[in-house]
């Protein structure tokens, strides 16, 4: 799981935001270990040791036929910053894929709810659940006009609301503001990925069981450095990069 | 390595090459079983060890910094009686040397699992962890009062069924002082434990629940290749076990040449998780490249 990749493109798709299309090993690691969307590359930024720790960043499209997968981040401090210069035919060292994703179900219709940087993984999930005849909807969440990115791609696999917290594309507020306006008994699960405090809230209100996608602050990875650690409601503790980063709504204290 | 070019025999350690991963940075070996197999190394330095089962800090518990990172894990581990059952039990299946690191809150405590573990047929030494700076009573206290490391030194030693080494804090006036004052008793010296640091966010706060952690890291190896050095230069004699910031095949060399024995690496089990095996093949390429015989040939070639 260890693999250094060649980079295929990389484009900026708004304020920041970078999209980095990666081939697959000469082994086909994406047939043969991905198994589910929610799934996380760990990318090593350069090959000195200037960066130590790597950067954790979920797969946000799967690409079996043409073999690659896509990443897209935001390029916030100099280690992202470092991974954006990065150009077609360059390489990169992925940990790849680490993680417990989304489990694709056989249900009617689900609700999608993503936010800021929480968005890309769920266009894999949204992609995989209409691959098996599930209808989706999506509520995006994003700061400013100028942030917003994905609108298109989600809009082809179903019914999408956009939201900007100033108001400036689409909705005026948060996700909830359009969550309210829907409704719950349409759906029959919801899977959501972005800020904690987004997360938190639907944990609580949302009335129908679901999944959200966590992050914290990761070491290794793969299990060894026990720094991404979060708490249960059943009072054990679990590590994010290996038990998670995908839980079932109430099973972690938010 | 078939050719003998850097074997080394310490303390209840036979060491079929002088590369191990350091404790807090390997786990107890199973995540990185995944990777490489586990015989190719050294010796195994698993994750402290407290009688108890530690949750551990508050989260963010990791930073980086340039060329380094801070951590503030806070000894978790599931105590003694589950180390014991399960993870020493699964590293039964290699022929590679296990370190046992034990912390504590007393005395007592160190006693007690010390003496436990010490048991373990695959332990074949302790590594005394007094220099933990990321919990209150996380052994740092014994870390920087010399009579106390002694004295704890002296009850474990009493107990244990394999040799005993202590790992060295740098967050002390004179690390010479302290290793003299365990020399008394220990059968090797580990060094460095990390360096206390803080970093801040973008709002000018720590950002680290714990607020200060452990520096490691390529940062830290100036300051780890003097420490080994100026206690090399007061105690010829005893093992070390020495660690900081190791990335390269130089970097070990270094270490060797300031008079350790043997290099753990640590930070970099996170960078590169084959790190270790990339190591030990590097070092065996270097030696028959510079037509050097055997490793310890280099030892302590700072001083001549």
């Amino acid at each position: 799981m260890n693999y250094v990749l060649e980079v295929l493109s990389q484009e900026m798709i708004a304020d920041n935001i970078y999209k980095m299309n990666i081939k697959d090993s000469d082994d086909n690691f994406i047939k043969k270990e991905l198994k589910s969307p929610g799934q996380f590359v760990h990318v090593r930024v350069g090959n000195k040791t200037e960066h130590v720790l790597r950067r954790p960043i979920s797969i946000s499209e799967i690409d079996k036929d043409k073999h690659f997968f896509t990443i897209v981040y935001r390029a916030e401090g100099s280690g992202t910053k470092e991974m954006a210069k990065l150009e077609a035919g360059d390489f990169v060292d992925c940990l790849v894929p680490l993680g417990r994703g989304y489990t694709i179900e056989d249900l009617d219709h689900v609700l999608i709810v993503g936010g800021g940087i929480g968005v890309p993984p769920l266009l894999e999930l949204a992609k995989q659940f209409n691959d098996r005849g599930v209808k989706t909807t999506h509520v995006l969440g994003f700061r400013s006009k100028k942030d917003v990115f994905y609108e298109e791609e989600f809009n082809t696999y179903g019914k999408t609301y956009i939201v900007t917290e100033d108001g400036s594309y689409g909705a005026k507020g948060f996700v909830t503001h359009v969550l309210d306006t829907l409704n719950m008994s349409d759906y029959d699960k919801f899977y959501a990925c972005g800020p904690k405090i987004m997360l938190s809230v639907l944990d609580n209100t949302l009335p129908i069981p679901g999944f959200i996608s966590l992050e914290e602050r990761m070491g290794c990875g793969f299990g060894a450095c026990y720094a991404c650690v979060c708490q249960k409601t059943d009072g054990t503790q679990v590590k994010l990069c290996t038990e998670g980063p995908v839980f079932e709504k109430g099973e972690i204290v938010l | 390595m078939s050719k003998n070019n850097m074997n080394i025999s310490l303390p209840g350690l036979e060491l079929k090459n002088p590369v191990m991963p350091a404790s807090g940075c390997f786990s107890f070996g199973q995540e990185f079983s995944d990777f490489y197999d586990l015989n190719e190394l050294g010796a195994i330095m698993i994750k402290a060890t407290t009688l108890e089962e530690r949750k551990g800090n508050a989260t963010p518990r990791v930073a980086e910094t340039s060329s380094g990172m801070l951590n503030a894990i806070g000894l978790q581990n599931p105590g003694l009686e589950h180390i014991l059952n399960h993870e020493l039990k699964f590293l039964e299946q290699f022929d590679t040397p296990i370190i046992a690191n034990v912390a504590g809150y007393t005395i007592e405590d160190y006693v007690e699992v010390s003496k436990e573990i010490s048991k373990s047929p695959v332990v074949k030494a302790l590594e005394l962890n007094i220099s933990c700076p990321n919990v209150k009573e996380g052994g740092i206290q014994f870390g920087t009062d010399p009579e106390v490391a002694k004295e704890l030194t002296r009850r474990v030693k009493e107990v244990s069924e394999v040799p005993v080494y202590v790992k060295l804090s740098p967050n002390v006036t004179s690390i010479v002082e302290m290793a003299e004052a365990v020399a008394a008793y220990a059968d090797g010296i580990t060094m460095i434990n990390t360096l206390v640091g803080m970093r801040l966010d973008n709002f000018g706060k720590p950002i680290l629940a714990n607020l200060t952690g452990g520096l490691s890291g390529p940062a830290i190896k100036p300051v780890a290749i003097n420490m080994v050095y100026q206690v090399r230069k007061a105690l010829p004699e005893i093992p070390i076990i020495a660690m900081g910031g190791i990335a390269t095949v130089e970097d070990i060399i270094d270490f060797i040449s300031v008079g350790a024995d043997a290099v753990a690496i640590g930070t970099m089990n996170f960078t590169d998780p084959m790190i270790c095996p990339k190591l030990i093949k590097g070092l065996d390429e270097y030696l028959e490249k510079n037509n050097i015989a055997h490793l310890s040939d280099l030892k302590g070639r700072a001083f001549v």
